[in-house]
């Protein structure tokens, strides 16, 4: 199980052939209390690049990009009433989506924890 | 000039604080080719008395509301406004105040727009309402808008009883595009939209009471387009009407779009008015307009402020849910302080003596030979036929000093069979003596 | 992501003062529906009883519930509503980009005449001839002032104006064959409403990026030039209280490029009379009249944004408008040939055309002039006072209409541009515009307008100085948990949008939802 970055900010944490994606805590807590997640419904294709979803805060809407080209498998319906908890668990509970990775290529051109650690240095 | 604090002395005081030679050393970004090039050839500064008269004298060469009988309506109405709105709303804290972004020094204008919020609501029987939008026609635009996000399908469907000029609105929002369908006029109330909803439909407009005055049934409208998926979205151009007719939301309506002016606000030639919008909860992250919301402060206590903005212009740029930047703030604070002296009992009383007056309009008027109503049911506004050419006669009874309603062709003027119909519009202002002096003149014009 | 985190902070601060709010003055006033009920009622109206009703079976079974309050109980509760406000009139309201300039009252005069707020928009024109009169009035003067063809009155308010600027020019492409033009140029530095309305119209937006020095690079839009942008809006001056000093060769490489200038016309306060956008190449600017020229916010509306137009937009102006005809004026109702059609229903905010329009003539062309170079001469003046204590984004050089300031001097204080702009509400003062223009960090954006005077400027700027000392001086708490005199401390943003509470409801219906 390896955990990987985009330089925006998103991580995705590889299990097997599925991704699970979530905004990494130092963009939760650069952005404040989120209020609302625009989730991606299941079964939406995305290329890598797209956008899936939508953070918002109460004074920011943030997209979150697809890091990796797949299908969308599942999605935290936790996140409807509790936004919150991509604040206070932005990477166990507060995980966005889950992606079917299509490309398993695209996950080594992404960043690994230290070099995404110095980007947000 | 009585406006401009500041002595030539203290212009020139504040200029050798920043160190500036003249007043053009500030302006050197200007290109020099378009910097005071050119003589206005405008009139100088001119002292109150003398602006007064002038804009007097203009005012003066207008018909009033109150010169002589009326019957204008058509998505404006004339109604009284209490002495106490207009005094209210002229305090400088109301006036003179910006949009409320700082809530800590802005309570009184956000808990007025709480207020303005539940009072929609209830008019309308929805779950939500937002701050006001501009007037009801681009309210229309943006409901439009609205159901095609919330649908993702595109066609849209408007009754041939929609004001036309809110018809003509959409039109230029979407322009024109292949989707959008505009039945054409039905002054007769003919309802023919049922049989226009399909899979692709994302909503039906419908008018009630229509533009021709004509009363719509709303749950057929709201059972048939949700029957194929589709939303209703409901016009109401007279907000009085709501005082006695059934609520859009205990009927089906999806989206509730009204103009506001009728409560509160002056006819102003057309502007400026509110838009009233509401809908369903579910519906609230893709309502376009400001909304505000109850929350508290760093102590606990009972707040207000400005919420859900994500979904606005200044946030999301390109992703807004529309473009608008504004509400129409003091027209709503006059529609509330108006609505608030009214309370149930005044609000219904108001409406129950629009209807009376206008079955006593529409009594009279077929009497009239050469008239024929052609509504069986209506609230304050009907249309009829005369026999003669609807433009003309107007004209003719303007100058007998009456203002007889809207000859249907000025907003319809390429379809020759609303040629001789007539809307007329009766509210509390209109008197037994008005419609008796109407039908006279009518009667000795179509003799 | 996208990280857009320049947004202010939103939390409440620090507490552990005691609530000043609810004090002998400022009483906290409960709502509408908690003092008044269904029976109360503020308006005498006869109890008319209609024998044959026409409403045809669609009367109301839903009851209102709409609270009522008689004359008295109303008065109180709107006056003392009210006093919760700031407002112009009550102090300095120095909020960069919204010119919250001095409404005079004779326009609130004038616009109460019968002859003009007792007229109905569609009763005969023959009738309201002295309204047309008075909308070509307005025109001539904004047509002026502007140097441009055609005005465009009907916009309900600037984003509105903007709306049909650039349908304007997109119907001017369509009949000329140049439908495939799908994107538009916007500076980064651009108010919200430019990529807004843009990408309503179904145009790609493409962000031309700021120089350091905050103004356009004519080079760089060149090199976004191409044969499908169809136009550039450029706020001008722009949002950093800049002119921008290319204009007229971007305007030149625009057109070149076959496209179109849309102006932002949000800032002509700076230039009335003094520069006439039309000389500059524009091709539509929208003018705010609540800005400019003076008719009041209101808090929050309404608004009024005509459009004027050049020659080559002219013809696609919308419905309606005045034009002189054989038996005086007329009002143009339809669209004729490619004209756009209708915006708005009616004739727009004739209330504020009568308001503006009463604003021009008391100025005259020369106290338009002399407004615009006052309000440029003040936040000259701030700037200058103030610059040793504050940090400058964009170098020593002359501002326009407004003194832009970044969080630079703050650092190290743990004060934010958010905490500080809340102190000065202790002050007396409406806070500054924050975190606008986005290309500053910490935008402290200050527009004083003509019709502060020297003494009110003074005083302003010694507060701003006090805090900013006392800021660098370590005493954050001031900050931090200010506001401590406003009628309310800071409030949970956070909590209204999460769980949002937007109407009142019974309490009773409170528990009832709860269960």
């Amino acid at each position: 199980m390896t955990t990987k970055f985009t330089p925006d900010h998103e991580y995705i944490r590889v299990e097997g052939s599925t991704g699970i994606v979530g905004i990494t805590p130092y963009a939760q807590e650069a952005l404040g209390d989120i209020v609302f997640v625009e989730l991606p419904s299941v079964g939406k294709v995305l290329k890598k690049g797209d956008e899936a979803a939508v953070v918002e805060s109460v004074k920011a809407a943030s997209e979150i990009y697809a890091p990796v080209s797949g299908t969308v498998t599942e999605v935290n319906d936790e996140l409807s009433g509790n936004p919150g908890l991509i604040n206070s668990d932005p990477t166990a509970g507060g995980w966005i989506y889950k992606i079917a990775i299509a490309d398993a290529g695209e996950i080594d051109g992404l960043l690994d924890s230290d070099a995404y650690a110095e980007l947000t240095l | 000039m009585r406006y401009l604090p500041h002595s030539d002395h203290e212009r020139a005081e504040m200029l050798g604080v920043i160190g500036a030679p003249n007043i053009d050393a500030l302006f050197s970004a200007v290109p020099s080719s378009a910097l005071r090039t050119f003589d206005l050839g405008l009139p100088a500064h001119s002292p109150e008395f003398l602006v007064e008269a002038h804009m007097r004298a203009l005012a003066g060469k207008n018909h009033a509301g109150a010169d002589g009988p009326f019957f204008v309506g058509a998505g404006a109405y004339r109604h009284h406004v209490p002495a106490t709105v207009d005094h209210l709303i002229q305090r400088s804290e109301w006036l003179t105040a910006y949009t409320p972004y700082q809530p800590e020094i802005s309570q009184g204008t956000l808990q007025m727009l709480f207020e303005f919020q539940t009072q929609v609501a209830k008019l309308t029987g929805m779950d939500v309402a937002n701050a006001s939008l501009y007037d009801g026609s681009t309210g229309t635009a943006e409901a439009v808008l609205m159901a095609r996000r919330l649908t993702r399908r595109n066609k849209i469907v408007l009754s041939g009883g929609l004001h036309p000029h809110y018809r003509d609105v959409v039109r230029a929002y979407l322009k024109d595009d292949a989707d959008l369908e505009c039945l054409s006029a039905s002054p007769e109330g003919q309802g023919d939209i049922l049989d226009h909803i399909d899979e692709q439909t994302a909503a039906i407009v419908v008018q009630t009471p229509d533009f021709y005055g004509h009363l719509r049934n709303i749950k057929t409208a709201a059972d048939a387009a949700h029957a194929k998926g589709a939303l209703l979205i409901v016009v109401i151009t007279e907000v009085v009407s709501l005082g006695l007719l059934e609520a859009p939301g205990a009927l089906g309506a999806d989206i509730v779009v009204a103009e506001g002016q009728s409560i509160g606000n002056a006819l102003n030639f057309g502007g400026p008015y509110l838009g009233l919008m509401a809908t369903r909860k579910e519906f609230i992250r893709q309502m376009p307009g400001r909304l505000c919301g109850e929350t508290v402060d760093a102590e606990g206590q009972r707040g207000f402020v400005l919420t859900l903005s994500t979904r606005e212009q200044h946030i999301r740029r390109e992703k807004a849910t529309s473009n608008i930047c504004t509400n129409s703030g003091l027209c709503a604070l006059a529609f509330s302080i108006h609505m608030g002296l009214l309370g149930e009992a005044g609000f219904t009383r108001l409406a129950r003596l629009n209807h009376a007056n206008a079955c006593k309009l529409a009594d009279a008027l077929a009497a009239v030979p050469g008239v024929t109503v052609l509504n069986t049911t209506f609230f304050n506004e009907m249309t009829i036929r005369t026999s003669q050419p609807a433009a003309a006669l107007i004209e003719r009874l303007a100058k007998r000093g009456i203002l007889a309603g809207v000859p249907v062709s000025r907003l319809e003027p390429t379809d020759p069979s609303v040629a001789n119909l007539i809307v007329l519009a009766a509210t509390e202002l209109t008197t037994d003596a008005d419609i008796a002096a109407l039908c006279a003149a009518l009667s000795e014009e179509l003799q | 992501m996208s990280m857009n985190n320049q947004g202010r902070p939103t939390g409440t601060g620090t507490s552990g003062f005691a609530s000043t709010s609810g004090s002998a003055l400022l009483p906290n006033e409960p709502l509408l529906f908690e003092i008044g009920d269904t029976e109360h009622s503020g308006v005498d109206l006869p109890d008319v009883s209609i024998s044959g009703s026409r409403l045809g079976g669609f009367e109301r079974k839903m009851p209102l519930d709409l609270a009522g309050l008689t004359e008295p109980e109303a008065m109180r509760h709107y006056v003392r509503l009210s006093r919760l406000n700031h407002s112009i009139d009550s102090g300095m309201y120095p909020l960069g980009s919204c010119t919250m300039k001095h409404n005079p009252r004779l326009n609130e005069k004038v616009a109460r005449l019968p002859g003009f707020a007792d007229i109905h928009p569609l009763q005969p024109v023959s009738t309201v001839q002295g309204a047309l009169e008075l909308m070509n009035q307005l025109s001539h003067w904004l047509m002026t002032l502007t140097n441009t063809a055609a005005v465009a009155l009907t916009p309900k308010a600037g984003a509105h104006g903007e709306l049909l600027g650039m349908m304007a020019i997109k119907a001017a492409q369509d009949a000329a064959g140049q439908g495939h033009r799908k994107i538009v140029l916007v500076p980064e530095s651009a108010h919200g409403t430019n990529p807004a309305t843009a990408a309503f119209l179904g145009y790609s937006v493409k962000p031309i990026p700021a120089r350091e020095d905050g103004t356009v690079d004519v080079q760089a839009v060149r090199d976004a030039l191409s044969p499908d942008v169809a136009a550039i809006m450029l706020t001008n001056p722009n949002t950093c209280g800049l002119f921008e000093p290319q204009v007229i060769e971007i305007a030149e490489a625009v057109h070149a490029a076959g496209a179109f200038f849309y102006c932002d016309g949000a800032n002509f306060n700076a230039i009335m009379g003094v520069v006439r956008p039309g000389d500059l190449g524009i091709d539509a600017m929208h003018i705010n009249l609540h800005k400019t020229f003076s008719t009041p916010h209101g808090g929050g509306g309404p608004g009024a944004g005509p459009v004027v137009l050049s020659e080559a937009l002219a013809p696609f102006a919308p419905v309606p408008f005045v034009r002189k005809g054989s038996s005086g004026l007329e009002l143009v109702e339809h669209a004729e040939g490619e004209a756009l059609g209708r915006i708005t229903a009616f004739q727009g905010q004739m209330g504020m055309y009568v308001r503006a329009l009463t604003y021009m003539l008391s100025h005259g062309g020369d106290g338009l002039a002399q407004a615009a170079q006052d309000a440029v001469l003040n936040a000259n003046y701030i700037k200058a006072r103030l610059q040793h204590v504050f940090s400058v984004p964009f170098g020593d050089y002359p501002t326009m209409h407004e003194a832009l300031f970044d969080d630079s001097f703050l650092a190290g204080t743990g004060v934010t541009t958010l905490d500080f702009a809340k102190a000065l509400i202790d002050e007396g003062f409406h806070p500054m515009t924050m975190y606008f223009p986005l290309v500053v960090h910490g935008a402290m954006l200050i527009e004083p307008t003509e019709s502060e005077s020297k003494q009110t400027l003074d005083r302003f700027c010694d507060v701003m100085e006090e805090l900013a000392l006392d800021a660098k001086a370590g005493n954050k708490e001031r900050f931090t948990a200010a506001p401590l005199k406003a009628p309310r401390r800071r409030l949970d943003e956070t909590r209204a949008a999460r769980s949002p509470i937007l109407k009142w409801e019974r309490p009773d219906e409170t528990l009832k939802a709860a269960e």
